[in-house]
């Protein structure tokens, strides 16, 4: 394959990164999208819409967030000199943040006066809900019952801030189905209601709007480690499910040939077992949700379901724009089990004082690998992009611990 | 001249409109699906739309979406419809078929495989519901290469400025959804219909079929007196499910059932004795 000028440039205008993205919805959601496009064109272009983001990421959200030099992580493994973006300091404690301040701004200019999300580990949920309170607009979540049953503190959290969550039982009960309960919302409630997704994945605008404002990590990225080191990056990790954290990181790195880009998957119990959510590592390409993308199914075409000990990469696919960068080349993608993300939770605790969410444990536990074999010049970033303190349950349940 | 356009024609030449039954294929399993099917045209559907079951099936309700799961344990897969399409045209040589799904097992099945063997095995027009017209080139000439219709959804929400898109390359009739939402979820609504179809009138001259929202007789001979064909399918495929016992296998009488409702319906649309556009 041939090698583009940039890896920046994409999508298309009709949404596609190379055969991924698109637009595959039912014409009852077609002219929603096209407006969603429009009306995200006119405000990417408009000076004062970016500076009231802006103020809100500076003064709500917490941004930005440290670039952090994991001192005694680094001595650990004897190899790479390991920073930490700390993005789990975010309000709402991740990343979700920075789309749904970013999104919450669109739909108001949009004069929509309803938001409906989904959410899976109920991060985006929780996200969706704190902006909608602050702005004052109500705010359904839908959720899969299974989910709503594992992730019973983050319902409460919704609850209190004014949601309504609203379970879904159909299907496998899980991300996946409250996505396709939000677009039959979406479809009868079109004329008030803004759809607020949470990950780069969708139909064409959502995987390159939600990628831009996540892009606010890589660029704070390369602005700090300017300051630190006075260089850019050897290495940039970050966990994988839809996408949105790992894409926010590297993009504003795609064109910097230097900078060697590691995205990890969820391998639940293992690729081999079946039991994953590494769309790209086991799955191929098919359309689900809007875009054409790497997918976790079967050879009839139906959709699978994923597995992971991670509520937030419970996906069975991912952001088309990293099926095109897997493709290309220019992302590495790799995959951790259940047992190496839950070895680098405790590890990043013990020695770091900072609890990770399970996502970007996944995250460290690829760090793990590599940072031991790498130069002690070789500057490593991975993306902390959620805190663990949701996950303490989970955890303790699979180190056998009654709390 | 294909089998939709003779049936659209003969339509006509009655003067009345069409009754068009929804049934998700394997559902509630393959025999009793074939039995439905071959029981429909004397029952009086004047054209079949056959589900291709999909695990996310985004714009459909929750009974169609049931009739897929019921379907997908019963052992259905795309290539299982197609050899449904191709057991009820082994007896039935003029009702016209279309088959309708979500493009990703089309996809895995390879769109051009798909549209030969849909159209070998007696298929005449598909309807891929999350295919649209900005994403169909990979697909839309193969159904063209074998003959096959390439039936286009139309909304409320589709405005003037997008119509001539999905018009455009459209073939067989064009179906217009009657309601704002998913499949089988709320009342249509005639004079906003009569309305709706207006401008679309002007732009085409295919066959109108209005569905989405239509559960009873009455509504369906209300559509008929409006619209080219009526469209019934959640109230069908729920009355399948009525008729099922604690271990989801049919009950004694489910196709009589089944087949009389149909009955009903199509009997209300006939006598709604209205050609549309007239």
């Amino acid at each position: 394959m041939d090698t583009p000028n940039t890896y920046r440039a994409g999508p298309d205008e009709r949404g596609h990164f190379g055969l991924f993205g698109g637009r595959y919805v039912a014409e009852t959601l077609m002219p929603l999208v096209l407006e969603v496009e429009r009306a995200y064109a006119a405000a990417k272009a408009d000076p004062t819409f970016q500076a009231e983001l802006d103020g809100y990421l500076a003064t709500y959200v917490g941004r930005p967030s440290p670039l952090y030099y994991a001192a005694r992580m680094t001595q650990h493994f004897g190899g790479a000199k390991i920073y930490f973006k700390r993005d789990e300091l975010n309000h709402t404690g991740s990343h979700k943040a920075n789309n749904c301040m970013g999104q919450i701004l669109l739909a108001k200019r949009m004069g929509k006066r309803r938001i409906i999300a989904e959410t899976g580990a109920g991060q985006h949920g929780v996200a969706v809900a704190s902006v909608c309170a602050l702005f004052d607009l109500p705010c359904t979540v839908y959720m899969g019952s299974v989910d709503i049953e594992r992730q019973a503190p983050n319902v409460f959290r919704m609850k209190l801030l004014g949601a309504e969550v609203k379970p879904v039982t159909l299907g496998s009960a899980t991300l996946k189905d409250a996505m396709n309960e939000a677009l039959r919302d979406w479809v009868a409630t079109v004329d008030t209601t803004y759809y607020l997704i949470g990950t780069a994945a969708g139909p064409h605008p959502y995987p390159a709007m939600v990628r831009d404002f996540q892009s606010v990590i890589g660029r704070e990225v390369r602005e700090q480690i300017m300051l630190a080191e006075g260089r850019l990056p050897d290495t940039l990790v970050a966990c994988i499910g839809g996408g949105s954290n790992a894409i926010g990181l590297f993009h504003p790195f795609l064109d910097d040939p230097g900078v060697r880009m590691e995205a990890v998957e969820a391998a639940g119990l293992g690729i081999d077992t079946g039991k994953h959510a590494a769309s790209l590592t086991g799955g191929k390409p098919g359309v689900l949700h809007g875009n054409r993308t790497y997918l976790l199914q079967d050879d009839d075409g139906q959709i699978t379901e994923a597995q992971t000990i991670s509520a937030g990469l419970d996906y069975p696919g991912i952001g088309p724009e990293h099926s095109w960068l897997h493709d290309i080349g220019r992302v590495n993608y790799v995959s951790a089990t259940d047992r190496e993300a839950l070895e680098a939770f405790k590890l990043c605790a013990k020695l770091e004082g900072i609890l990770p969410a399970l996502e970007p444990a996944h995250a460290l536990a690829h760090v793990s690998r590599i940072a031991p074999r790498l130069p002690r010049d070789h500057l490593l970033v991975v993306n902390i992009c959620g805190r663990g303190d949701k996950d303490v349950f989970t955890v303790a349940n699979a180190l056998g611990v009654k709390l | 001249m294909s089998r939709i356009a003779d049936r659209f024609a003969a339509l006509r030449r009655e003067r009345r409109a069409g009754f068009v039954i929804y049934t998700m294929g394997g559902d509630p399993d393959y025999a009793t699906s074939l039995a439905l099917l071959r029981g429909l045209p004397k029952a009086g559907a004047d054209l079949i739309e056959i589900g291709m079951m999909f695990s996310d099936p985004m714009a459909d309700g929750p009974a169609i979406q049931a009739a897929g799961v019921r379907a997908h344990k019963a052992g259905a897969t795309l290539r299982r419809t197609l050899d449904l399409v191709a057991e009820f045209r082994r007896e039935d040589q003029t009702t016209p078929i279309v088959l309708m799904g979500y493009y990703n097992p089309i996809y895995q099945f390879g769109a051009q495989e798909f549209a030969a063997e849909a159209k070998a095995a007696g298929a005449d027009g598909l309807i891929v519901v999350d295919l649209p017209p900005e994403e169909d080139v990979e697909f839309r000439p193969h159904a063209e290469t074998n003959g096959l219709d390439v039936i286009r959804l139309a909304t409320p929400t589709t405005d003037a400025a997008r119509l001539p898109a999905v018009l455009d390359a459209a073939s067989g009739f064009l179906y217009y959804v009657a309601v704002l939402g998913v499949t089988g979820t709320k009342a249509a609504v005639t004079s906003f219909i009569t309305e709706a179809l207006k401008p679309i009138r002007k732009q085409t001259g295919l066959p109108i079929a209005v569905g989405f929202g239509i559960r009873t007789p009455a509504q369906a001979a209300e559509i008929a007196r409006v619209a080219d064909a009526a469209v019934v399918g959640s109230a069908f495929v729920q009355l399948i499910a009525e008729h099922l016992g604690p271990d989801g296998k049919p009950r004694p009488g489910l196709v009589d059932a089944a087949l009389r409702f149909v009955g009903d319906l199509a009997r209300a649309v006939r006598s709604a004795r209205v050609t549309a556009g007239a």
